[in-house]
């Protein structure tokens, strides 16, 4: 009965999601809805974390291998990057690199600035 | 052979599954970056593919279960991200900023770069929402008129670029602490780093899920701003 429970809970939230999707007119992905769904029904506890807990972690644990197919689908529509191919081969990774580290710098410089605070 | 592998309903889950498994094999013989899992199943699996002159779309009929399964599994990205709630709350202030910082150095950096190889307004507005999760970018990228085909190709490689990558990164730049570990793998690449972010810890998933979702709709808002710069 509890993965009954869990898969009916998240397959549930995920069809409410792709409903909020289909009446809102924005680019945003029914699972962005959902994530943001999900995490309120558990913040206000309609939803408990037992009630989800083991199935989520079996399809967060499992996601990486999800990636695949779509990505391996590329090399179906290889031919639209062509044309930008080596502008792509410099700005995918330089862009990546620079949102990683500015972020990760600029999270950890305040963090550890209001940690000096508190002592 | 495309017809046996069509008729299977589990050949792409398994080749999937076993070229992961030998990913992880060899990254744990050898330890360097390169060996990233999901790099290594990606490559054998196009390897076999190629080899046994097998259709992608043959594959696909089995290992598009796969991918139906990633909605949900991003619901539930939702779970780490409350169970961590106290360190949001706490970091709340930080986190916002890092993130907004991480979102105007995405476009700046899109911005500064189509301008160097002088992309033409159309091509700079495929790029523009490049590091946030493809169904918001693909999105973005219709709206502003870009190419979406070629704005999701380069979400999934700037994806697959940050998990393979977000462990020299953060060691490059000297990041050390869990939450800004996970925030700047998720402004930079989604979902796909998200999941090696979940690998480092769930403090780091929390974290890198969160970016997803805020960084996501920042950029809704910057890149239909800077569209208007090129």
């Amino acid at each position: 009965m509890k993965y009954i429970r869990q898969m009916l809970i998240i397959l549930s939230v995920t069809c409410v999601a792709e409903i909020l999707k289909y009446f809102i007119p924005l680019p945003i992905p029914a699972s962005i809805y959902g994530l943001v769904l999900m995490f309120l029904l558990l913040v206000t506890g309609i939803v408990k974390l037992p009630q989800v807990k083991e199935t989520a972690e079996f399809l967060v644990e499992i996601m990486t291998i999800m990636f695949i197919p779509a990505t391996v689908g590329l090399m179906e529509n290889w031919d639209v990057l062509r044309p930008i191919l080596f502008p792509l081969i410099v700005i995918i990774p330089v862009t990546t690199v620079l949102v990683m580290g500015i972020t990760g710098r600029t999270a950890q410089r305040i963090l550890r600035r209001r940690g000096k605070e508190n002592e | 052979m495309n017809n046996l592998i069509l008729s299977s309903t589990t050949f792409g889950v398994v080749i999937s599954f076993l070229g992961f498994m030998i990913g992880m094999a060899l990254k744990k013989r050898f330890k360097i970056a390169i060996f990233n899992p999901l790099l290594i199943a990606i490559l054998l699996v196009i390897a076999v593919l190629k080899l046994f002159r097998i259709d992608y779309s043959s594959y696909n009929a089995s290992a598009k279960y796969l991918s139906y399964l990633l909605t949900p599994a991003t619901v539930c990205l939702a779970i780490p991200l409350y169970t961590q709630l106290e360190k949001l709350r706490q970091n709340l202030l930080a986190i916002l900023c890092a993130l907004a910082v991480g979102v105007l150095t995405s476009l700046v950096s899109v911005l500064a770069l189509s301008a160097l190889f002088r992309l033409s307004h159309q091509e700079y507005v495929t790029l523009l929402p490049k590091s946030v999760t493809s169904a918001i970018g693909m999105g973005v990228s219709e709206e502003l008129g870009g190419y979406s085909s070629i704005t999701v190709a380069v979400i999934i490689l700037s994806g697959i670029f940050g998990n393979v990558s977000g462990d020299l990164v953060c060691r490059l730049f000297r990041i050390t602490e869990p939450i800004a570990k996970g925030l700047g793998m998720g402004a930079a690449s989604h979902a796909i780093g998200t999941a090696r972010a979940m690998e480092w810890g769930e403090l780091e998933g929390a974290m890198s899920s969160l970016a997803i979702v805020v960084s996501g709709l920042l950029t809704v808002v910057g890149a239909s701003v800077f569209a208007n710069f090129l």
